[in-house]
């Protein structure tokens, strides 16, 4: 057990990743700089440059080619520097990763990860804060995980490397070097499909996932000092959803609030809404709100505040569901 | 630059050089062809009776789809695209997987174990940057194992061409890519797709060999495959061979080439048979009759019908069984839809 940042958990991931002679990094500038962010610092030198293999410019020919590389029984990681930039490589995921299990009735197949830094709050370029997880989650075929703390960062890449099918791998950009923790020693996986309970409580069910879990623990923090009970979950997976969590949770609450960082309308967080309609509306007591990103364009550095849902964005939320 | 496409036996059946083939590889040759052919027509009339969703029919393609898989060994793979029946069939890929498909059935896309050939690209020119990364995990492994992808002129107008090109070269994998220039791509014409003089040529911007061949010429195609097979086995990389053929049917069985093209388009090509020229040598050499042509055929003929017999045979997926094939182990949430499609097949 040692303190770690997320960025460092998921090197250390990586790293043991690395120990199955079978797994491949591929990305751009991966490679001697050790990735635009520093998550794959070290690994070249370790493990050679034909494992951690810095690419040419082409984030289509980055997965098409990991993909070509899956099927021939390699297990690669994929880097995209930025989910922004990930829409090059959009068509070979939604027209070739996602579907050839199906497509092959199980003959061919694409145990791959890709890699997504994801998330708004550091002030980048334009195409640097996206957060479009419901465009993959979307997708058949597909695995969708989200990162919120070290501990999970290491374990759902282990998880995601060890999976037999695509799965779809989010980071915080955010949380990178912000979110410090525990992370046990040695190889473990946080399993893939299944939430966590932060937090339990009985007024209210506060569920988000990713970056977003730092503004809704300190809503929940502050709630809490006002005497409010307040049940936490981290979604952790989004394909596949646990959904008997989000169920149970609600039903017991009767109250919840849906927190993400990326545009309302056709948002993840309309899932859950959808989700708890179908199988808790009689538990209700009042109408599930969403705290969201607007449906605006992130805005370059000095507006992003007004973009960010915030804790106190969240506790008001929280407030009006409680009042309702 | 200049390109001059690589021939090994004239259309008039004569060989070029002097460089006379082995008779039983001409007859064994043209016994694929035939096959090949008989098997194109058959499922464009299986089409029109509603026993196939649309067909791509490949016909005067036949030299490029039987010579360029014949250099490969089994362990070797083929990246191919929805116009490649025949280069897929000859590299071990069953018939009745291709008209399973065709019928609208995924189960056609599971070759049996060890033949190295994925089920057919149906978006264009996607599948090319595959074949790099099949050719790459082989080279990794060190197998000696090659990959070849099939694409036509239509797809070297995707940027995904580009990005295949250019791996392959940065990466020297054992790729060989395999155009076929049939003239068309549905209604627009080879000119209407490049400037360039030739699409073999654009292989020198990627630090690769481009070599040009006569894709009605089944002796030249299997020649420079073979060259290309032997580079990348020897660690030299990829080449790109561009094979000028022509599609003599529409682009599909829904589509109408009249609307697009003259028949003058397809007079010069005509006289060009890719089956014909071996023929023409093939009787030269006495090893070929109206009986041997018959015995070929009827053959071919029962390979095609017991084919379809056994693809006809396969009972459709039944409302539970769709969700079978989408992850290794299925996902709580996909089986609740299972049980929810399997009840509401009730009420259809």
């Amino acid at each position: 057990m040692g303190v770690m940042t997320l960025a460092q958990a998921l090197n250390s991931a990586l790293d043991m990743a690395l120990d199955d002679p079978t797994v491949v990094l591929m990305g751009e500038d991966i490679g001697t700089t050790g990735g635009v962010f520093r998550i794959t610092d070290g690994l070249a030198r370790k493990h050679g440059s034909e494992r951690v293999v810095d690419t040419p410019v082409a984030e289509s020919g980055i997965v098409g080619a990991a993909f070509g590389m899956a099927i021939a029984g390699l297990r690669p990681i994929v880097e995209m520097q930025f989910m922004g930039f990930s829409y090059p490589a959009y068509d070979q995921v939604i027209s070739h990763v996602a579907r050839i299990r199906s497509r092959s009735r199980h003959r061919f197949t694409a145990p791959m990860v890709i890699r997504l830094p994801y998330g708004a709050g550091i002030g980048a370029s334009e195409h640097h804060s996206e957060s479009t997880e419901a465009i993959y989650a979307h997708i058949p075929g597909l695995k969708v995980v989200v990162a919120s703390t070290p501990e999970n960062a290491k374990g759902l890449l282990l998880a995601a490397v060890d999976d037999p099918d695509p799965v779809i791998f989010l980071e915080p950009i955010r949380a990178y070097r912000a979110a410090r923790g525990e992370v046990p020693d040695g190889r473990y996986v946080t399993p893939i499909g299944a939430g966590m309970l932060e937090l339990r409580g009985s007024d209210i069910s506060l569920i988000s996932y990713g970056a977003m879990m730092r503004e809704t623990m300190e809503a929940a923090h502050r709630l809490v000092a006002d005497g409010v009970s307040v049940e936490v979950i981290d979604l952790r997976s989004l394909v596949p959803l646990d959904a008997d969590m989000v169920v149970a949770s609600v039903r017991k609450t009767g109250r919840a609030v849906v927190i993400h960082e990326a545009p309302l309308t056709g948002g993840y967080g309309a899932e859950i809404v959808a989700l708890i309609q179908e199988r808790a509306l009689y538990s209700l007591r009042a109408p599930v709100q969403r705290v969201t990103g607007w449906d605006v364009t992130v805005p370059l550095r000095l507006a992003e505040h007004h973009y960010l849902p915030s804790a106190g964005r969240i506790v008001a939320a929280a407030r009006s569901v409680l009042e309702a | 630059m200049r390109l001059e496409p690589r021939q090994v036996l004239a259309a008039d059946g004569t060989v070029i050089d002097g460089r006379e083939p082995d008779v039983s590889r001409m007859v064994a040759r043209y016994a694929a062809m035939t096959e090949a052919r008989l098997y194109d027509r058959k499922a464009s009339a299986l089409q029109r009776q509603g026993r196939l969703a649309t067909y791509a029919p490949y016909e005067g393609q036949e030299a490029s789809q039987v010579g360029a898989v014949a250099p490969l060994a089994e362990e070797d793979w083929l990246v191919a695209s929805y116009r490649d029946a025949a280069a897929m069939r000859f590299h071990g890929y069953p018939w009745q997987n291709l008209l399973l498909t065709r019928m609208g059935d995924e189960r056609g896309g599971h070759p049996p174990e060890g033949v190295n050939v994925t089920p057919p690209s149906i978006t264009v020119g996607g599948h090319m940057i595959h074949a790099v990364g099949i050719a790459w995990a082989e080279k990794i492994k060190g197998t000696g194992a090659v990959a070849l992808t099939m694409f036509g002129d239509g797809a070297t107008s995707e940027g995904d061409f580009h990005e295949a090109m250019n791996f392959a070269g940065v990466y020297g994998t054992p790729t060989v890519f395999f155009c076929q220039n049939n003239g068309w791509a549905i209604s627009m014409p080879r000119s209407r797709q490049t400037a360039s003089a030739t699409i073999a040529q654009k292989a020198e911007a990627y630090g690769l060999p481009g070599v040009l061949v006569d894709g009605n010429d089944v002796l030249a195609v299997e020649e420079v495959v073979a060259e290309a097979v032997d580079r990348a086995r020897a660690g030299e990389g990829a080449t790109l061979i561009e094979a000028l053929t022509y599609r003599v049917r529409g682009h599909t069985t829904a589509d109408d080439d009249r609307r697009y093209r003259a028949r003058e388009d397809a007079a010069g090509w005509l006289g060009k048979d890719p089956l014909e020229r071996v023929r023409l040598w093939l009787e030269r050499q006495g090893a070929w009759d109206e009986d041997v042509q018959s015995g070929l055929e009827s053959q071919a003929s029962g390979l095609i019908e017991a084919a379809l017999a056994e693809a006809e045979a396969v009972v459709s997926f039944s409302a539970g069984e769709i969700f079978d094939a989408m992850y290794e182990e299925p996902t709580g949430p996909l089986e609740t839809q299972r049980r929810r499609a399997e009840r509401s097949t009730r009420w259809a």
